[in-house]
Parts: C-alpha cells; structure tokens; sequence
C-alpha cells in the first residue's frame, strides 16, 4: 500500500468522506443529528465500531472463506455494537435511550460493512484499525456539523446550553421548527456537499452525459 | 432611440473580453427586459414564435392583478372590521392617520389602503432578497437572469400570510429561490415550484406564525378561524353561523392568505392565461377531475366522526388555496408534466392529493401546497410511462 498510516487516517475526513463523497451511511445521519450530544455519542460508537470491527476482520482474513465472508464480518461488526449498546445503557442511559433502535443499527451503517469489505479484507490489522478510525472520524466530522446547525438554530443551544435565548423563554430567538425534523439533514448534509465540492472540485463526477454543440447550417 | 444607443454604447464592456464580463447577465437582464432580445436560436430544428419565456412570464404576472386587488380590499377589510372591536395600534395604524384615511371597513378606498400596508413590505421584501440570490446565481453561473424570478416572488407574497414576519419572508424566499430552483440550474430546470418550496420551508420551519387562526387577521387579540379549520372542525354546514357563506368564500371576503381567498379573482387570472395559452388546460381539467371524484366520493362513503368528509365539491373550490394554485402553480410549465396524458394524470393527482390531505390526515387543515409539491415530484415518472406507452404501442402497429 502506497498509502502512509497518517494519511490512512486524514483522508476520509475531507477527501475521502464516507458521507459527503462516497454517501455512505446517510440515515443515522438524519436521524441522530438533532442534537449536538447524541450526535456525539454516535460518532464515538461509530468511530470505535469501524476501528475494532476492522481491525478484528482483518486478523481473521485468511481464515474466512470467502462464501461465506460477509456472514462472519456480520457477526464481528455485532458483537461490538452489542458491546457498545450495552456500555451506553450502563453508563449514558439517557442517551441511550435518545439513540434507541439507531445504536443497534450501526450494524447496518454502510460504513462499517464498506470498510470491512474494500479494506479489511485485504490489510493487515494496524493499517486496517487507522483506516476504520479514520472513517469514523470522518462520518463523526459530517455529523458534528450537521449537528451543530441543527441544534444551535432548530433549539438555539450547543450541547443542551442555551446560545439563542428562544421566544418561549422570553428571549429573542424564534426557533427553526424545521432543522429539528429529519429531513432538513438532507438539505444540510446536500449543501455541506456542495461546500465541499467547491473546496475541492477534483470530488465532482464526471457528467453522464455530454451536451453536443451542433454548428447551423 | 437614445436607450438604443446607450445599450450599445455600453455593451462592449460587458461581453467576453470587456472590463465587466462578470457582470454581463445584470445587463442582459435590464436590456432584454426594455428590449426584445437581439440573439435567436440558429440552430434547427426549431420554432420561432413571439411568445418567449419573457413574455410567457409577463403574461402570469398580469393574471394575477386581480387576486392582488382582491386580495389587497380583502386584508384591509378583515383588519379594518377586526380594528373596530380590538382597537389599531402600530405602524400602519400611523400612517392610515396621518393621511387622514380611516379605519371604516364599509369604505373600500380604506380597506384597499390598509391592505396595500401590510402586502407592500412583504412584496418588497420578496422583490430584494429573491433578486438578489437571482443576480448572484446569475453572475457566479453565468445563467441569464429571467422574468420567471417575477413570477415566483409575486406567488410567493400572494400566498403569504399577512402577518408574515418579513424576516421570515427574506428567509422563505431565499429558501424557494436557492434549494428550489437554483442548485438544480436556475428557471426551466426547476422540478419543484419555488414559491411553494419557499411557502412548504416556512410552513415547517416556522409553525406558529404560518397557520392556526390568529394569523389571518394581523390585528392584537383578534382570532379568525379560516374557512378550512372551521370546516374540520365543525362541518362546512357551520361555516354559515361563522360568518362566511359560499358566496362571500367565492368573492375572497374570508380569512386566508393575502391573495389566495378570492376565487372569483383567480378565475378571471384563469380566463386570460387559457386565452393567451400560457396555461395548459389539459392540467386544469385535471386538476378539477380528480378533486371533484374524489370529494364525491368521500361524500358518498360518508363519516360520523369527520365532518370534512361531507364538504361537497363546490366548497373544495372556494376555500383554502385550492383555486389560485390550481390557476398559477399547478399549470406552471417547468414543474408539471409534458405530455397531454401526463397532464391529465398530473393534475389528477394533485387533485386527489388535496382532498386526501385535507379530509383525511388530520395534521393539515390546507393541503393545495403539500399536494402541489407532491404532483412535481411525480410529474417526470409521470411523463416517462406515458412515453414508454407511447413507444411501445407504436413499436406493436410497426411490427
């Protein structure tokens, strides 16, 4: 691999995002992302579940029968959200409980499953850990941002602390019902994209089709 | 023919190579809108007609004057009549004494006035801020800024209400100009209406100053229910003991938004669009098709418990944003369907969409915007079976 170890680990943050270039694991970015602290949590058990569940498939490669690959990488990737699910209800049980059915879901996260197979299975263990990490990151990075709009103009807070005193506390910011409904990820997420494609053009696909300039006659 | 020269005294300035390059669609913007435009398609195969997007879109613009009218009379006439028990305070309230008008509800000259106070600020507003998203997309694009972008903020500020915070208003319709149609490549390529994109984000965004029955009436204290709420709630064999009879919805006398109450005033916008073909009447018979089966048929199936089941047809029409969407949203050209057939099925749609959402989802009184926003999404679909129809039937007859 011509990648370096550090660059393993910048990459998906900008680049290479999981969210905003290769549009992976976009749901729980709807969902989780109305606040700032649950959004958190989330990157957190993301980040941990792609490193690990990487860095596990990796050891077990060349012993999993390629048949059945994605069965076993299933199994791997649940064990470790179930850890981390019953870790939340211990110790962040109102998180937890925000979080609900989308912690078990990470098993599902797009994420996760496309770096066990485009990575995990051909690295070896330490490459495959950075690469899952990074990954994470970058998902957390989508995430936090999201997060931070959502919150700071759906509720006028940051982590629950109030920034834009709202209207129904006798202060001054009237709040975006919007942002607090799931589909205003959408738009975020799309016009985040959209940022990033302008930083750095080289992200944009190659139109499908071409327009042909006919000359007149 | 001074101008004349003037444009093309200064016009080397702004074509590729002159000192303002950047800024050549803000003049092709002023120039093509006191002249007709000087390029042609060249390129066949083509049609050449007098009727260009410019005038298509003036065209809208004038049909909606008498909604404007109405609408103005009818703001002014509510606030007027609300002002006599509740008592005038504000701004307007200011100038309406200083010019001396008053606030006589039976005066028409007064209402209008009033009116004109609370649309005047909102139209403004949409006017400055849509334009300036328009010439920022232009310029940065390179797109020609076009008349549809009239269009789209004279809409959207008719089916505001009037208590519309204006900066609710500058944030809807950068919403509408920007998410609805410009990241999708500006006019004629928009699948969604703007101003109804505009209008759907303030609706969610902002519930509390976008609905309910405080808001029609901008006047402190006063509440007046619009003629759907009072139709959910209390059956539209209530609305008489309300205040509001068929007759007084069909002129536009009843709470609602600014220009969408009258459905006398969007008939007559109805009329001149069919004249002068702007609008497609394949989309209205559509549109009233489908609405007036399926409100027959909720008729018909009946209900104990919700009363919007029995509001016949007739009443659908006049109340809500039934009419004037079906006049200036529904037969938007961009955002409906393209093929005859689609436009049956197209409107249709809408048509059944409405009913439904305001018979049967409890959540929305008014459903014209949501149904509206529903039939663009489906148009395109639309259009590919009809095509696909289309190919195969004649693929069979060739055989």
């Amino acid at each position: 691999m011509a990648q370096t170890k550090r660059s393993m680990l910048i990459d998906p943050l900008v680049d290479n995002n999981p969210i905003t270039l290769q549009v992976l694991g976009i749901c729980s970015a709807l969902a989780v992302t109305s606040s700032l602290q649950v959004a958190l949590v989330m990157s957190i058990a993301v980040t941990l579940v792609t490193g690990f569940s990487s860095m596990f498939i990796s050891m077990l490669r060349n012993h999993i029968p390629g048949a059945i690959r994605i069965i076993v990488q299933m199994v791997i990737i649940a064990s470790l959200v179930i850890v981390v699910d019953q870790v939340l209800k211990a110790y962040a049980y109102e998180i937890s409980k925000t979080l609900s059915v989308f912690v078990g879901l990470i098993i599902t996260n797009c994420i996760v499953m496309g770096r066990a197979e485009a990575f995990a299975m051909k690295n070896p263990p330490v490459a495959s850990f950075i690469d899952g990490v990074g990954n994470g990151l970058g998902y957390g990075l989508i995430l936090m941002l999201v997060g931070f709009i959502r919150e700071l103009f759906g509720a006028g807070s940051l982590f629950g602390i109030t920034v834009l005193p709202t209207v129904n506390n006798d202060g001054w910011y009237v709040p975006n019902g919007m942002l607090l409904l799931p589909p205003s990820a959408f738009f975020i997420i799309g016009l985040l994209i959209w940022a990033f494609r302008t930083w750095k053009p080289e992200q944009v696909e190659e139109r499908e089709y071409k327009i042909q300039v006919v000359d007149a006659h | 023919m001074g101008l004349r020269n003037f444009f093309d005294r200064i016009e080397p300035y702004f074509v590729k190579g002159g000192k303002y390059e950047k800024l050549f669609p803000v003049y092709e913007m002023v120039e093509s809108f006191i002249y007709t435009p000087k390029t042609v398609t060249t390129a066949a195969p083509h049609a050449r007609s007098y009727v260009d997007m410019k005038r298509i879109m003036t065209y809208v613009v004038i049909a909606t004057i008498p909604c404007i009218l109405i609408g103005l009379y009818n703001v002014g006439f509510q606030v007027n009549s609300a002002i006599a028990t509740y008592g005038a305070s504000g701004w307007r309230a200011w100038i309406i004494e200083a010019l001396g008008i008053g606030f006589n509800p039976a005066n028409p000259f007064a209402n209008f006035m009033h009116g004109l106070l609370y649309f005047l600020p909102i139209y403004i507003t949409t006017l400055v801020v849509g334009g300036i998203w328009e010439v920022l997309f232009a310029t940065v694009r390179g797109h020609e800024v076009n008349e549809g972008f009239l269009v789209t903020s004279m809409l959207f500020a008719l089916i505001l209400p009037p208590s519309a915070p204006l900066w609710q208003v500058a944030l809807g319709i950068s919403f509408g100009v920007v998410i609805g149609k410009e990241v999708f490549g500006g006019t004629g390529k928009n699948f969604l209406n703007p101003a109804l994109t505009g209008r759907a984000f303030l609706y969610f965004a902002y519930p509390a100053q976008m609905s309910g029955d405080t808001i029609w009436t901008p006047v402190d204290g006063f509440s007046g229910a619009t003629a759907l709420s009072v139709g959910s709630s209390d059956g539209y064999l209530q609305l008489a003991a309300h205040g509001m009879t068929w007759f007084d919805s069909f002129i536009g006398i009843i709470q609602g938004s600014i220009g969408e109450t009258s459905t006398l005033a969007c008939m007559i916008g109805l009329a001149f669009l069919l004249i002068t073909k702007i609008a497609n009447w394949h989309l209205v018979v559509g549109c009233l098709g489908g609405m007036i089966a399926f409100s027959t048929l909720l008729n018909l199936i009946g209900s104990d418990t919700n009363p919007m089941f029995a509001m016949p047809w007739y009443w659908h029409l006049v109340v809500g944003g039934y009419a004037f969407g079906l006049v200036f949203m529904v037969t938007e050209p961009v955002s409906a369907s393209h093929t005859n057939l689609g436009r049956y099925i197209y409107g249709a749609l809408i048509g059944f969409m409405v009913v439904m959402i305001r018979v049967i989802n409890p959540a929305f009184p008014e459903g014209m915007m949501l149904a509206i926003l529903f039939g663009n999404v489906f148009a395109p679909l639309i259009d590919y079976f009809v095509v696909q129809a289309n190919i195969k039937r004649r693929a069979k007859r060739n055989a």
